[in-house]
């Protein structure tokens, strides 16, 4: 025998879903009055200093469907790297309950070190049972010193981290949980 | 803080094929593993100022009359792996009323809306990683999957700990719910000592004579390496 570690085990995640909605974003399905506004509406406020940008996407499961039901969370750094203060840089998209389009009205975030600037995203829905980590990268940035992207074994797959150009200030990042053109889902 | 690996052996699994809705949704390929950086090592911190008086009172923030049902107290305490409390976290949670019926409008099962339950709640841990809500005990409702499925009771949790890196949604069972072993969500978890730490036991030093009973739910969240040869982290 020996000492015990007296650690504990993280609570098993369960599956967020299809009313997930309910809890995180009461207003966005009707349910009206209890909190003044949904949490995580914008990540930043208007006059935040940076590029200003809007990033939009679908997510597909494996047969081609677009999800309706998903509610994706973002977490990133503001134009000067910066984390916070408070819930800055956080917002919360449920998909559109009609097209499934997510949208991101953010600023461009910088590079942290060596890795390029991304939007960390946490996916959650109905049959997804542990939440899902990705990436958004940003067409045009230089990434060829990023730590993550440079180590992915299977190079053909970077390119389901970074978003499309659409436009001045637009971008398309389209997330597909399974099959053709899997996206890259990260253990962090 | 540098956040340890997630020990994924004690979470479900992606593909659970007695849960349908898992077939299609879980990736395929393998997560690419690696360790945390800021982006995951940091995360929003939600202030008091967020809450209003009954966002923790699922039986009156609704419309300010009692919603139907058992009254109950459900309380705990979030931790991290290393058994330290986590003040400050933002615990949401949202649930059926007490006939197992959402207000939802994609949930038509037979059991009426409650016009008084709104059917969700949130509060902050206190420094010592406490939370309490005061709700009514959900029903358990029938949901399309196998030929006649049940979910047992349950109160779905959201949780923020300090970094973006621990975020958790999971749900709470009920002590003596005999649908439990029944229910293919639960199964897709294959550690039956992770299946049972999701089971909140009656606490009757918790529950208030002639008004609730109480259940007692603690939440671990993934912890953190803290040593004294560790630098201060990259970029912050
Ligand atoms: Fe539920």
């Amino acid at each position: 025998m020996v000492q015990p570690l007296n650690t504990l085990t993280e609570t098993a995640s369960q599956t967020a879903g299809p009313y997930v909605h309910i809890g995180c974003t009461p207003n966005f399905v009707g349910i009206e009055g209890i909190y003044d506004e949904d949490l995580g509406l914008v990540p930043f406020p208007k006059d935040e200093p940076g590029e200003h940008i809007t990033i939009t996407g679908t997510i597909q499961d494996g047969t081609g469907t677009v999800l309706r039901d998903v509610l994706v969370e973002s977490w990133q750094c503001n134009a000067e790297g910066k984390f916070g203060p408070g819930s800055r840089g956080f917002a919360r998209m449920p998909s559109d309950l009609t097209t499934g389009i997510w949208t991101l009205n953010t600023v461009k975030p910088a590079g942290v070190g060596k890795q390029s600037p991304h939007i960390a995203l946490w996916i959650v829905a109905r049959g997804i049972n542990i939440g899902l980590q990705t990436r958004i990268y940003f067409e045009g940035d230089d990434h060829s010193a990023d730590p993550l992207l440079t180590r992915l074994e299977h190079q053909s797959r970077v390119e389901t981290l970074i978003a499309k150009k659409t436009g001045d200030n637009s971008y398309q990042f389209d997330i597909r949980l399974q099959g053709e053109g899997e996206t890259v889902f990260l253990d962090l | 803080m540098t956040l340890i690996p997630r020990n994924r052996g004690g979470h479900p699994v992606a593909y659970a094929p007695g849960y349908k809705s898992s077939v299609a949704r879980s990736p395929k390929l393998a997560l690419i593993s690696g360790s945390a950086t800021p982006s995951e090592q940091t995360g929003p911190v939600f202030g008091h100022d967020l809450l209003g008086e009954l966002d923790s009172n699922l039986i009156l923030n609704f419309t300010g009359e009692p919603a139907i049902g058992e009254r109950i107290i459900v309380h705990g305490r979030v931790l991290d792996e290393n058994a330290r409390p986590v003040p400050g976290a933002l615990v949401e949670v949202w649930q059926a009323n007490a006939g197992g019926r959402y207000r939802h409008k994609k949930d038509g099962y037979l059991a009426p809306l409650d016009p008084n339950f709104g059917g969700c709640g949130r509060t902050i841990t206190g420094e010592d990683g406490s939370y309490e809500f005061l709700t009514i005990r959900p029903g358990a409702y029938p949901w399309p999957n196998g030929p006649n499925d049940w979910r047992p009771m349950h109160i779905h949790f959201s949780v923020f700990g300090h970094s973006f890196g621990q975020r958790l949604i999971t749900q709470m069972y009920f002590e003596g719910d005999p649908l439990i072993p029944l229910c293919p969500i639960i199964k897709t978890i294959p550690d039956q000592s992770a299946v049972d730490r999701l089971i909140a036991p009656l606490d009757m030093s918790r529950a208030m004579p002639l008004d609730c009973l109480a259940y007692k739910f603690d939440i671990v969240l993934r912890g953190s390496r803290q040593t004294m040869f560790e630098n201060k982290m990259e970029g912050l």
